[in-house]
């Protein structure tokens, strides 16, 4: 069998109410988990970019993309390897603000760790992390000992080094 | 061009975007959330016939059937919540089976969404996994837009089911009507254009093919390439053998129809399949009824995959070469590259296997020495009565494949059938919209009485509005297939198949449809001949030998070289 990996999973849409389902249910079909994905506006008026990351082998890949494609409302998506792209995850950590008065490992992570307080009050903080996902497992990992509050991360976002010139190919479309 | 605007409801705007789309004929059952559109159906009945089902599983059933033998795009309708979901099994089955049909179900009100007000239920969530596209209309102005896009994307590129739902206020606001025909949608793109480049490579492989052969499937159909189709096989002397879904599409009796391809296809075109050197599968997608087993399917052959639809492409059989594109223009480009051939000693080994086919299987089916009735009979003297040119609607199991196998066709979309999806239950109100469609032709029902119980409601429709279908139920007192899989594969351990029936003549006549019960050889063909005569609805009820089996088969998992012929 083909190994999997990660694929990051770009989708240039129109912005319809539903078709965030209509995809996701393309990896429920298949039986496959999405790990993180994110909606927003793309480059081009009107249209919008999903990202998702999956794991799975790139026969399966490809195929999931033709699957995807075919949905009325999705102009074109692609499948990238990280080092095909330029990404980030981001997370935001809620600590007790105890750990701020006289603490000097607390001081130094948040020094080393390129994090940065964000909201600050008489019972807690706020620590806001972007950077690679094993960067914030670690600081995960490393904050857990002292009491994590509350942690979210956010969808990976990611830009990728090729062109996908949707503009293009929106332009070939309406002629 | 833009009509005149004039102000009237959604409602009626929805039954005027459905006469702008030549609808004339469509299937449904009335309730709360869409009675407005119901009521503007009252006062349009002259243009437009609604025809009342039993159940909305029905309507959606109908609505393939009338499409399917049309190639037109059926419509059914139904209110909210339990009506909506009652057309989901149909909705899934035009589905997998590519066949063009708009739903219209009723919505409560848009300020009830969400609150779990009477009958509401979120039918897009539940529709969008098998729907091609689906939207729900919450103001009266978007109606004729969006029903001009549901009609355009059911029919266009590969077709499908779109499910537009209604809400209620959406359909008593009025507001300034005009129609525009929808002849495009930015990111969808229906149509791969043609690769010449592509078309030549494949002529090119077919051109150096000492042992080809063709495996057609639906996309014939429904790209209208039949004559494409046969001047295809003819130029290049091509075994052509066709998917269930393809069936009809070339004349049983063409010399080139070697049959059917799949778990109870015909021998010769399943084995050889493993023995072409180039496999050419026209607008079919590699199904894994009709493959088996991947790892052992054509290995040794050059693939060429003829597909409108790219995700199909390599999805289950890896193709050397794919050319995308309607099949219709495709073979048309193709034909004059490919050199006019002679495969007589190929074409032989398709004789030699039919030969020990009919041996083996079809004597036995068609001459039976054993004194219990075999359904290839019943399908051999509906052949004879009909002259090989009725519509067959089949159902699901083992009198399917007996009517796929034994029932001869003269002209396309004459096969209609629940290939993909399987459901039990389809042929009844199928044969329905069949015969409202092509009112001309005979439409016989070939239905088993497991089948037959899950849509018999539909009998009423058959009475109400006088439609003069043959049925056909093959009584063998068993839910057949699985029978028959129980006693290969499990020991004859029969859990729950054996079906103990109702009197099927008496309800027929309840439901005053001429009705009569054959338990005898002799009987037969005259029983076959006076249903077919008849001018009205007819059933007939052929008591079957009860542990009837279906060969040949290939057994789940197995390859298509190893198909048992007992």
């Amino acid at each position: 069998m083909e190994e999997k990996q990660t694929y990051t999973v770009s989708i240039y849409t129109e912005n319809n109410i539903g078709l965030l389902n209509r995809i996701s249910a393309i990896f429920q079909k298949r039986h496959i988990n999405i790990e993180s994905i994110n909606s927003s506006k793309s480059e081009i008026k009107s249209v919008s970019r999903i990202t998702l990351l999956v794991k799975i082998t790139e026969v399966n890949m490809k195929k999931i993309i033709g699957q995807i494609e075919k949905q009325v409302e999705v102009i074109k998506a692609y499948y990238h390897i990280d080092k095909d792209t330029v990404y980030q995850d981001s997370c935001l950590f809620k600590l007790s603000s105890d750990l701020l008065i006289d603490n000097d490992e607390i001081q130094n992570i948040i020094n080393d760790s390129r994090t940065k307080i964000i909201y600050v009050n008489k019972e807690f903080f706020v620590l806001k992390k972007s950077g690679k996902k094993e960067e914030i497992e670690e600081l995960y990992h490393i904050l857990q000992k002292h009491g994590i509050m509350q942690f979210v991360r956010a969808g990976r976002i990611a830009i990728t080094k090729d062109a996908m010139d949707i503009s293009s190919i929106i332009a070939t479309y309406n002629k | 061009m833009e009509n005149k605007k004039i102000k009237i409801t959604g409602a009626e705007a929805v039954v005027k975007c459905l006469l702008e789309e030549g609808a004339e004929l469509i299937y449904g059952y009335p309730g709360g959330a869409i009675m407005p559109i119901y009521d503007e159906l009252y006062k349009y009945q002259d243009k437009l016939q609604h025809v009342l089902t039993r159940h909305e599983q029905g309507a959606t059933h109908a609505a393939q059937g009338f499409a399917r033998a049309t190639g037109k795009v059926g419509v059914a309708m139904a209110t909210s919540g339990p009506g909506a979901t009652n057309l989901i099994t149909g909705i899934a089955d035009a589905q997998i089976d590519s066949t063009p049909m708009v739903c219209i179900t009723g919505q409560v009100a848009s300020h009830l969404l969400g609150s779990d007000a009477f009958q509401e239920t979120d039918i897009i969530g539940i529709s969008t996994p098998v729907t091609k596209w689906n939207y729900q209309i919450t103001r009266a102005e978007e109606i004729p837009e969006v029903m001009a896009k549901a009609f355009y994307i059911a029919r266009s590129g590969r077709p499908g089911p779109v499910l537009i739902d209604i809400t209620k206020d959406a359909q008593l606001n009025s507001f300034d009507f005009s129609y525009k025909k929808c002849n495009g949608i930015r990111s969808y793109q229906p149509t791969p254009t043609v690769d010449s480049n592509k078309v030549q490579e494949a002529a090119t492989i077919i051109n150096n093919a000492k042992k080809p052969m063709i495996v057609f499937g639906q996309g014939i159909i429904l790209g209208e390439a039949e004559k494409e189709l046969k001047a295809f096989i003819e130029k290049g002397d091509i075994p052509a053998a066709w998917t269930i879904l393809g069936l009809s599409a070339l004349e049983t009796k063409h010399p080139l129809n070697v049959g059917m391809v799949g778990m109870h296809g015909n021998y010769g075109p399943n084995v050889l399949t493993n023995e072409c050197d180039v496999l050419i599968a026209l607008g079919m997608r590699f199904d894994d009824r009709v493959t088996g087993n991947l790892e052992t399917y054509a290995k040794q052959a050059k693939v060429i995959h003829f597909e409108i639809d790219p995700a199909e492409v390599d999805k289950n059989v890896k193709s050397d070469v794919a050319v995308l594109g309607n099949v219709k223009d495709t073979l048309a480009q193709i034909l004059p590259l490919i050199n006019k051939k002679n495969h007589d000693s190929w074409k032989e080994e398709f004789k030699k296997k039919d030969k020990l086919e009919f041996d083996k299987v079809i004597k036995g089916d068609l001459f039976p020495e054993k004194e219990g009735l075999t359904m290839a009979e019943v399908l051999e003297q509906i052949n004879v009565a009909s002259n090989d040119d009725a519509i067959i609607v089949s159902d699901v199991g083992q009198h399917q494949m007996f009517a796929c196998r034994y029932a001869k066709f003269s002209q396309t979309k004459s096969n209609i059938t629940s290939g993909g999806l399987g459901t039990m239950g389809f042929a009844l109100p199928a044969a329905i919209g069949a015969k409202m469609g092509v009112p001309n032709r005979e439409v016989v029902a070939i239905i088993g009485d497991g089948g037959y119980q899950m849509t018999i409601q539909e009998l009423g429709t058959i009475f109400q509005s006088k439609v003069p279908v043959k049925i056909v139920v093959l009584n063998n007192e068993y839910l057949g297939m699985v029978r028959q899989w129980q006693e290969l594969f499990f020991d004859k351990r029969y859990a729950s198949t054996e079906m103990v029936n109702p009197d099927f003549v008496a309800i027929a006549k309840g439901y005053y449809i001429d009705a009569k019960k054959v338990t005898k050889r002799e009987d037969l063909a005259s029983a076959v001949q006076e249903m077919m005569a008849s001018k009205d609805a007819y059933f007939l009820e052929v008591a079957i030998e009860k542990e009837n089996n279906v060969f040949p088969m290939i057994p789940t998992g197995a390859s298509v070289s190893d198909m048992r012929l007992s």
